[in-house]
């Protein structure tokens, strides 16, 4: 196996593990969990490194899962005071953790290699020099194991646990209810959570690890309503998105993982515009078709309204009616321009009058508004 | 009394902590606007959002001028807090996934870019990362000038906009009613929001900048119920905190200022938490014993009150088992013991004999009292 090729498989589990988890975040509300996570799992590795004197022992990934759990029951405890909404007490506790994990690092560890930069921001490139040997054989990259595993335990854990998953996201207090702990759910996929980004975060660096959990999963939020399609897309969005990423990356000879990140964020950009049913583009065109149905039920109704009355001539006159809708003139113009060509009124003089059609279209409308009060 | 001495004499630090407390203040006021609408983390993703500004400045003019980088810096943490708001507006996607999509997409490009300068030829890059990580031992004099300006700039922008910034952030529904425009309101504060954030991005970094857009807000919230008071307190402990974190910093050896400053301000904010007044956790641990306790005494003499009523003599002397209404016989008669023992205190109670107990006249009153006030009234 090339190294490169390793690279990209390595790449594409991480994104599989991360969208997967990443998909309940986000329905959950918890995102910034993942961002404040990934940067306090450094003081569970800091301390963990105090402790065994190693960076490689296992022992730092297991400090790391924990100092993620704790982050996350911090911040429930905070929360839970109800004296700060949830989005503080994330942006109390993280700080907070990540600040003690740096002053350690500056004021103990100073001479040895813990650099904080490239713990952050981690890099794809060295990740194939990290091999697993067995029995004295070169099985290849150790990210692939480590990832590949924690692949299998979360696509594990989202299979059998799917019904409680689903259950616990859209209606927790009937979970509660009917006999399932939304607080074990919440705490075993926070742990989930946690452990997937200690072993990323060692591969891919922090910045990836957020992108990887939020940005698929949104991007998919985006696209379809059902939980099933959503966790499926996802995945293969990230996985997608870590190829291409990694395609440009080699072509522009930059950072993988900021590669990634952006394309990551681009492939957002584009669905956010031209998704099929949510996206800005159907947004805005059906936002200003309803205005001009709007407009034109309005137009209609105001010379139904005043049809054969002695005030028709002074409320029909095609140069004072926006005053009386309250409307530009150029929206006024355009609005007759519509209602002329669908022939709902004619022009008589400077007059507008109503066709039978276009009186059979305000009446319609009136009877619309009539049902939907 | 060292450190206070190391203040008057020591230059530097004057600037370092002068830069910092600048910081706190400014950090501290707008920070309370994001904590009372629910945005505190908008910190976080804008100072992520400000890489690529100065990795594409830096590109293009080649040199590292602290103003140009400053600038693209704030264009392009607007640009990401204009994307956060129109993707919050316009889609179902909640503010926070929002949050942290600009955030990581922001930074990756900027670290696309930054490892693209790092390959061309005779580039002078380095240190170009210190504007993202943050160093407040560098702070020069002219830095803290700039600091003092623009933190007076955003300073008469707040109290300038102070009632359309309260009704914005307390009842923006009412606001827009009365003909106020949310959009341009929201505008304004993100955007001195972003300047702030921009500014306190070189002598604290990208993460630790968020903290110090939440915590002085949510200490200051436990103190009072006043915008204007917590605005001024928020002020307060973030001056406080600069100033404290720095000399922690510079009397112990191998300290970074940053987290110092965040770790201080993060120790404020859980004694707000504890024991502030009305509010604060102790207190309330306390009002809640004293009701609890309070509860039970009016149980108890309702009880003995109801027990009494069943008999011609009302002075009959009832036992402990009977007064007492809980399940649990051993450790709920010892209860009933302690609360009727505070009952004979107060004279409304009298022990008969060794475990048996009757009602006063006064507890009578008394007793009616409460069932007439629907347990409303203290004993």
């Amino acid at each position: 196996m090339t190294p490169q090729l390793e690279i990209v498989i390595i790449a594409v589990i991480v994104s599989a593990a991360c969208s997967v988890l990443g998909v309940f975040l986000i329905l959950r509300k918890m995102a910034m969990m993942t961002d404040a996570i990934s940067h306090t799992i450094l003081l569970g590795i800091v301390v963990a490194f105090f402790i065994t004197e190693s960076l490689t022992s296992p022992l730092l990934i297991i400090g790391a899962a924990l100092v993620g759990l704790l982050t996350v029951y911090l911040t429930e405890a905070l929360r839970r005071t109800r004296l700060m909404a949830e989005d503080s007490s994330i942006g109390i506790v993280f700080p907070f953790l990540f600040s003690i994990a740096i002053i350690l690092i500056t004021k103990y560890a100073g001479n040895i290699h813990l650099d904080v930069d490239s713990v952050l921001l981690g890099e794809l490139v060295f990740v194939p020099f990290d091999r697993l040997i067995v029995l004295g054989r070169d099985i290849g990259a150790k990210s692939l194991y480590v990832m590949g595993t924690i692949l299998f335990i979360d696509l594990l854990y989202v299979i059998l646990f799917y019904k409680e998953l689903k259950l616990v996201t859209f209606d927790a207090a009937l979970a509660a209810v009917l006999g399932f702990s939304p607080i074990a759910i919440h705490y075993s996929l926070m742990g989930l959570v946690s452990i997937t980004a200690v072993g990323a975060f060692e591969a891919v660096g922090s910045i990836l690890v957020i992108a990887f959990m939020i940005g698929p999963p949104v991007s998919a939020y985006m696209i379809t309503d059902k939980l099933r399609n959503m966790l499926i897309l996802s995945t293969l969005i990230g996985i997608i998105n870590s190829i291409i990423g990694y395609r440009l990356s080699v072509i522009f000879d930059v950072a993988i993982a900021g590669s990634i990140a952006t394309v990551i964020g681009i492939t957002f950009l584009i669905v956010f515009i031209t998704a099929p049913k949510r996206g800005m583009l159907t947004i805005i065109n059906s936002r200003r078709r309803r205005k001009i149905e709007y407009a034109m039920a309005s137009l209609l109704l105001h010379l139904c309204n005043h049809e054969n009355t002695d005030r028709e001539e002074i409320e029909s006159n095609r140069h004072s009616i926006y005053q009386h809708l309250n409307w530009s003139k150029k929206f006024l113009e355009k609005i007759l321009y519509k209602a002329l060509n669908l022939n709902y009124i004619t022009l008589n003089n400077e007059y507008l009058k109503l066709t039978p059609k276009g009186r059979e279209y305000a009446i319609r409308c009136y009877d619309d508004i009539g049902y939907s009060i | 009394m060292m450190s206070l001495e190391l203040l008057l004499k020591d230059y530097t630090l004057q600037i370092v902590a002068l830069g910092s407390a600048v910081l706190g203040a400014v950090s501290g006021v707008l920070g309370s606007f994001a904590v009372l609408r629910k945005q505190s983390l908008l910190g976080d993703a804008v100072s992520h959002a400000a890489l690529p500004g100065i990795a594409f400045v830096f590109l293009i003019t080649g040199i590292k001028n602290t103003e140009m980088l400053l600038l693209g810096a704030l264009i392009s943490g607007l640009i990401g807090t204009f994307m956060i708001i129109i993707i919050d507006q316009y889609t179902r996607i909640k503010f926070d996934s929002a949050l942290g999509l600009t955030l990581s997409s922001f930074f990756g490009l900027g670290l696309v870019l930054l490892t693209y300068i790092q390959k061309l030829p005779n580039s002078n890059q380095a240190g170009l990362e210190h504007f993202i990580f943050g160093q407040a031992s560098t702070l020069l004099k002219r830095d803290v000038f700039i600091m003092i300006g623009l933190g007076v700039i955003i300073l008469l922008v707040v109290a300038l906009f102070w009632k359309e910034l309260k009704l914005f952030s307390f009842d923006p529904q009412f606001g827009k009613s009365i003909g106020f425009s949310n959009v341009k309101i929201n505008v304004i504060l993100s955007s001195i929001t972003v300047v702030a954030i921009i500014i306190g991005l070189q002598s604290v970094g990208v993460i630790l900048m968020s903290a110090l857009l939440v915590a002085p807000g949510v200490a200051a919230r436990q103190w009072t119920d006043k915008l204007s008071m917590m605005v001024i307190l928020a002020a307060l402990f973030g001056i406080f905190s600069g100033v404290l974190g720095t000399l922690i910093s510079s009397l112990v050896d191998n300290m970074p200022t940053g987290p110092v400053i965040v770790v201080v301000i993060s120790l404020i904010v859980f004694f707000s938490l504890f024991f502030a007044s009305n509010r604060g956790i102790f207190w309330r641990h306390i009002k809640h014993g004293k009701n609890k306790r309070n509860i039970n005494d009016s149980r108890v003499l309702i009880n003995l009150y109801e027990l009494a009523l069943n008999h011609k003599d009302v002075y009959h002397p009832h036992k402990t088992e009977v007064i007492n209404l809980t399940n649990n016989k051993d450790k709920g008669n010892a209860n009933v013991i302690k609360r009727l023992l505070y009952l004979c205190e107060k004279g409304y109670a009298k022990r008969d004999y060794f475990d048996t107990w009757s009602i006063t006249d006064k507890g009578i009153k008394k007793a009616k009292s409460i069932i007439d006030n629907q347990g409303g009234e203290s004993l």
